[in-house]
């Protein structure tokens, strides 16, 4: 064989081994998927064929009408006034702590900046408990205050680590340029400082509504009325087998769930991977 | 007045002052949902408190409890085994994949994107819901393989169906290996091949030393992430069968909203910090051996 015919094997061989795994990877996927179109009685008896023989959306319907008098709509309206207010504060919040950590000279600078390095180091499963005894006390327990308030206050380190190598990459002179004209550091940070670092406030938007849409303890711990329910909390009791097993309705529901994480991620994967190669941002 | 507006404006636009203004709402909120819950949390590890009626306190009941409960000794076994086994097979794994997808081709992209695409699923309700459609004994696994296993149903399988959602979502440290490995000069591999070394030995003497920092940082990180599973043993096995998956935090979050023992979780909750810090400082200090700092 010659070298170039040895090379394009190789090539064709490279390409058939990654397709079939990556193939195999989201094959669970594909099946939750084809899966909801098929008719309830059919899903485990034809598990093995992708495409359903007869497709219906019926489980679609089925499904869309939640559990109880509650449909899936009031879940998804939920999740969405959820994920919007949290992540509007997040965004705010985190950018003016970065800029400050990024910029200013201030005493207890390095101290705070620890702090942020730490509560990197401590997740929601470890405030579990603590944060719900406080939330119980402040009377904040079946409301969505436990939700939302806490992204107001900066309190993801990593998004302010993500803003803050941001800037870091941004040469002072143009701060010291405006300095010279005149601007305050507020004014810096407005004028100057927003418009370059959108790349890094688009990451932080992005994971920051994906771990909301995907914030399953959260709503466990302080949601308790039904018509409260978020996607993730109503999904897992709509699929609990005590409630009911209409497995096709409950595929329908998961794909639904998936599809505004499955848009961000066709629309905005640029972002995506940039927030976790350079700050290990969760996803 | 008008000088006085003036001073504070002066004031408000020192950078002492700037500096503590911007970064406020991270101090309040450090204070508020942080140190606050905390500091309640290690005071009531001291108490009995059912959350209902006030506490009273026992002092190192709760502690001196923990060590002689059995469940809480095997929760604590069945996570070291989850985090022992998923942890370094997901960075065995995903570092494989990425020297995989290191090369150039048109299609690369499209398959990095595919690869990634169950780790940015994967923290979703809906994929532990039919991760546990796909491991029922007529589940999606079984038909495939023509086998009749009830994985979730049995003490010995469970946790493995478990570490191996946790392996699947490989993706997000895949591309930290993936952005590190593009940073390496391609003349490092020219001179290397130049002396006579070969793709393996150069994988060993280059690759490797200047992929330890990155595998350190995802070691730390994948581990706690690793200890505290929580929600996708709460969904798929709920700790069943046999406790085989009851898992630590699993374990205090029923003991507190279950079983109301709230003093009992939060010194639970105490004692995970302090191996999760132990844990990190232990790392930290074999770092010297093993993780090369220089450049390149």
């Amino acid at each position: 064989m010659t070298r170039k015919n040895k090379d394009r094997l190789f090539t064709i061989l490279y390409h058939a081994l990654i397709l079939a795994f990556a193939f195999l990877m989201i094959y669970p996927l594909i099946w939750m998927v084809s899966s909801s179109f098929k008719p309830t009685n059919t899903i485990f008896a034809t598990a093995a064929n992708i495409f359903p023989e007869k497709a219906t959306v019926e489980n679609y319907i089925h499904g869309w009408k939640g559990i109880g008098k509650t449909s899936f709509f009031t879940f998804f309206r939920n999740t969405f006034f959820v994920c919007i207010i949290n992540t509007l504060g997040t965004v705010v919040s985190c950018t003016l702590v970065a800029y400050s950590f990024a910029r200013l000279k201030y005493k207890l600078r390095g101290l705070f900046f620890s702090l942020v390095l730490l509560t990197m180091m401590l997740p929601g499963e470890i405030l579990m408990i603590p944060q719900y005894l406080w939330y119980n006390r402040l009377g904040w327990i079946n409301t969505y205050l436990p939700l939302i308030v806490p992204g107001y206050f900066a309190t993801s380190g990593f998004f302010v680590y993500q803003i803050k190598n941001f800037i870091d990459s941004i040469p002072r002179e143009l701060d010291d340029a405006a300095r010279i004209d005149g601007c305050s550091y507020y004014s810096i940070l407005t004028r100057i400082m927003l418009p370059l670092i959108k790349p890094a406030i688009a990451t932080v938007v992005i994971f920051s509504f994906l771990n909301n849409w995907n914030n399953y303890m959260g709503a466990l711990l302080y949601l308790r009325k039904t018509e409260k329910y978020t996607v993730s909390l109503a999904l897992k009791l709509f699929c609990d087998p005590t409630s009911q097993s209409d497995y096709g309705a409950m595929f329908a529901m998961a794909t639904v769930s998936l599809i505004p994480i499955f848009f961000i991620f066709l629309t905005m994967q640029r972002y995506m991977t940039q927030g976790i190669a350079t700050s290990g941002l969760k996803g | 007045m008008k000088k006085k507006s003036h001073t504070f404006r002066s004031w408000l636009y020192k950078e002492n002052v700037a500096g503590y203004v911007l970064a406020a709402p991270f101090i309040l909120g450090f204070f508020a949902f942080i140190l606050v819950p905390m500091g309640m949390s290690l005071y009531f590890s001291f108490c009995d408190y059912n959350i209902l009626s006030p506490e009273t306190w026992v002092g190192f009941k709760n502690y001196a409890r923990l060590l002689s409960d059995p469940k809480l000794m095997n929760s604590l076994k069945v996570t070291l085994k989850y985090a022992f086994f998923s942890v370094p097979l997901k960075l065995l794994f995903s570092l494989c994949v990425a020297l995989l997808l290191l090369r150039n081709t048109k299609a690369t992209p499209f398959y990095r994107a595919v690869y990634y695409v169950p780790s940015i699923m994967g923290a979703s309700v809906a994929v532990s819901v039919l991760w546990k459609q796909v491991f029922t004994t007529d589940g999606l696994f079984n038909r495939i393989t023509g086998l009749k296993v009830a994985w979730l149903a049995n003490t010995k399988t469970a946790i493995w169906i478990l570490i191996l959602l946790s392996v699947w979502q490989f993706g997000s440290s895949m591309l930290i290996f993936l952005s590190t490995l593009k940073q390496v000069p391609q003349e490092l591999y020219e001179a290397a091949r130049v002396d006579g070394a070969g793709k393996v030995s150069s994988f060993f003497t280059i690759t490797l030393p200047l992929l330890t920092s990155t595998i350190f940082f995802n070691l730390i990180m994948q581990s706690i992430n690793g200890l505290l599973v929580f929600v996708q043993g709460q969904i798929i096995t709920a700790g069943k069968p046999m406790d085989s998956t009851k898992f630590y935090v699993l374990y205090m979050y029923e003991q507190a909203f279950q079983f109301s023992k709230a003093g009992y979780a939060s010194a639970m909750g105490w004692v995970m910090v302090l191996l999760i810090i132990a844990f990190t400082v232990f790392l930290f200090a074999t770092k010297k051996f093993w993780v090369y700092e220089g450049g390149y």
